[in-house]
């Protein structure tokens, strides 16, 4: 067994080992360079490059200052002139001050350039409320960059898929933002020890049922099997699908399973509006619409800022109750 | 700078209010009480201290995470600003905001800021409203060693000085930036950046409330007659670590227990 923060880190590094163009840039992913203590003393935020800083040295793993839009820029930069730096927006909420390098810049280079040019990039970041941690560090903001072609989006909802897609996401040609809840990093799962991918695009159907899909996204996999497992004993069968990427989104997956069950509810940790739930409701509705037996059903979090009041932020964030209720209105 | 005694108690006042209150923060998070994350700014009461006492209710302020003291100082109600940040309904922002949010429009605090680098241009457009206001108030902008280094900071510099605004910016040096020390991370110094823009800069001893009482006076007294922004660097610590909870290895030996004997600004002003 080993936790979500663990596999981040062993593909990382085993990455790392077997590429030299792979470098790891951001604030405090060393945490302690130049200092009068420890080198490595913080191994990023919250514990994920710990370690390194001490195998890989200061010219393979870079404490920035903190300037996101100057050193993501500059991790495009490198990008596109032959390295693979995995570079850390520490969290999503901080996306304000350098999304131009991410969506103008190297979201668009192999484009405008006419297919000439390859930017593999990853951009890991934390997203997620729970850790009381209030309005400007608890977003679920992936829907920003889904919409934008060019940039690849990535949300693994466990540690297995944790380190095959993020092994892909460095071996990937292209820019990846790789989204980490950071409720989610003491999750314990099977990894195996050696490099493995997990393609992107590619869905991963974690259960199968008869009566109603549920496709739920990160975190929200695991409500989202807990509502299946609930609903089991009141007789109702759910397929829930985790898609994992969601640029590119396996659809395929997802409306061949809408089409078995004839339901669909869709929970996203985000806000409503302009959201991954409201984009893949849109893709069934259209494409499915003639196997629907109900109206799809979206459980998100409400269309405001993520309150600091723990009692409001527990409010704020979908449980596995309303995502039983959502079930049962498709099927009554 | 000669003060009176009524002001030289109020400074001390405050500077004491202050470090109570962080410690009390400081033991209720340690005991699980208190949600979330704190930033404790405990070591660097003589800036908040220091820069306030010459600010008035014309006056703004957009200010960082680590703004427990700095509320304080502004006078902001005790009571209200300890229970936003347990995220009660009794406080100031009724519980929405917490530690990293607090702020009090009706006192001029646009607030603590989550995003580092984002009180710069905020300052840049409350100058602006002052100025059309007409009524000599000032903005201040406050920002780390860390702060310093997000291109919003030079961009406010920039817009600050080529329309002359009434804007304070106040970079509150204490050393690190989480687990990253300045002298990493800053590359030139402060001043000469400052200088750079056209503005006057200068650096000051932040353990010293006087020297940063007299620096804020001269630079608030230019905003206030129409000459335009300047900058101040104070050179502080914090006695805690970035949030609570940080190990902060990344420190050196002693270097805490050294900065509590040698540094404690409360000590220096009696
Ligand atoms: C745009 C942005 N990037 C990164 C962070 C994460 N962060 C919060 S505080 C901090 C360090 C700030 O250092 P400094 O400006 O020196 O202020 P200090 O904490 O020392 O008071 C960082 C990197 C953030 N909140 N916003
Ligand atoms: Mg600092």
């Amino acid at each position: 067994m080993k936790s979500y923060r663990a596999a981040i880190n062993e593909a990382m590094a085993g990455e790392m080992r077997r590429d030299a163009s792979v470098i790891v840039m951001g604030e405090d992913v060393s945490g302690g360079t130049g200092a009068p203590g420890e080198d490595d003393a913080w191994g990023g935020p919250l514990g994920v490059t710990k370690g390194l800083y001490t195998e890989f040295g200061s010219s393979r793993v870079l404490d920035t200052p903190i300037a996101e839009g100057g050193f993501i820029g500059a991790a495009a930069g490198a990008a596109v002139t032959g390295m693979r730096p995995i570079v850390d927006l520490m969290f999503v909420d901080f996306l304000g001050v350098c999304f131009d390098a991410i969506y103008n810049q190297a979201g668009k280079f192999r484009y405008m350039f006419g297919g000439k040019a390859e930017t593999p990039l990853v951009v890991r970041t934390m997203y997620g409320a729970g850790l009381r941690a209030a309005s400007q560090h608890s977003q679920t903001l992936y829907s920003l960059f889904t919409h934008v072609p060019g940039v690849k989006v990535v949300v693994p909802s466990n540690p297995y898929d944790a380190k095959g897609l993020m092994i892909q996401s460095i071996r990937d040609n292209d820019p990846v933002v790789f989204f980490e809840h950071k409720a989610m990093y003491d999750d314990e799962g099977d990894v195996p020890d050696e490099a493995y991918t997990v393609p992107f695009g590619e869905a991963n159907v974690v259960r199968e049922g008869d009566d109603v899909t549920i496709v739920a996204i990160g975190k929200m996999v695991h409500l989202a099997t807990q509502a299946a497992d609930n609903l089991a004993n009141e007789g109702i069968s759910c397929t829930v699908i985790d898609p994992r990427t969601l640029s590119p989104l396996d659809d395929e997956t997802i409306l061949e399973e809408v089409e078995a069950t004839g339901r669909l509810v869709v929970v996203d940790e985000s806000h409503p509006r302009c959201s991954m739930a409201a984009d893949i409701s849109s893709i069934v509705a259209q494409q499915a619409f003639k196997s629907l037996k109900a109206a799809i059903e979206k459980v998100t979090a409400p269309h405001c800022p993520v309150p600091f009041a723990p009692e409001l932020e527990d409010l704020y964030i979908p449980k596995v109750e309303d995502v039983e209720a959502a079930v049962r209105r498709t099927m009554a | 700078m000669q003060l009176s005694r009524d002001e030289l108690l109020k400074a001390y006042r405050t500077m004491a209010a202050a470090r109570h209150f962080e410690e009390s923060v400081f033991e209720n998070f340690s005991d699980g009480k208190i949600p979330g994350f704190v930033h404790l700014s405990a070591g660097q009461e003589a800036t908040a201290a220091g820069v306030y006492m010459s600010l008035d209710e014309r006056d703004w302020i957009a200010t960082t995470h680590r703004a427990h003291g700095q509320c304080i100082a502004r006078g902001l109600d005790l009571q209200e600003t300890m229970d936003e940040i347990y995220g009660a309904t009794t406080g100031v922002c009724g519980g929405k905001g917490g530690s990293m949010h607090i702020a009090d429009i009706e006192k001029g605090m646009l607030g603590a800021n989550g995003i580092i680098g984002a009180t710069g241009p905020l300052a840049v457009g409350a100058g602006l409203s002052a100025r059309a206001k007409g009524d000599d108030g000032v903005a201040v902008a406050f920002y780390g060693d860390g702060g310093s280094n997000q291109g919003l900071i030079f961009e406010a510099y920039n817009m600050a000085n080529i329309w002359k605004l009434p804007v304070i910016f106040i970079c509150e040096d204490n050393g690190y930036a989480e687990a990253t020390p300045s002298s990493y991370s800053v590359a030139g110094s402060q001043v000469a950046r400052a200088n750079g823009f056209g503005m006057p800069g200068v650096e000051v001893d932040g353990f010293d409330f006087f020297a940063v009482h007299d620096a804020m006076r001269e630079a608030v007294e230019r905003a206030r007659n129409g000459e335009g922004p300047s900058l101040i660097h104070i050179k502080t610590a914090r006695f805690y670590g970035h949030f609570v909870g940080d190990a902060q290895t990344y420190r050196g030996d002693g270097e805490i227990d050294k900065l509590r004997a040698e540094k404690d600004c409360l000590n220096l002003f009696r």
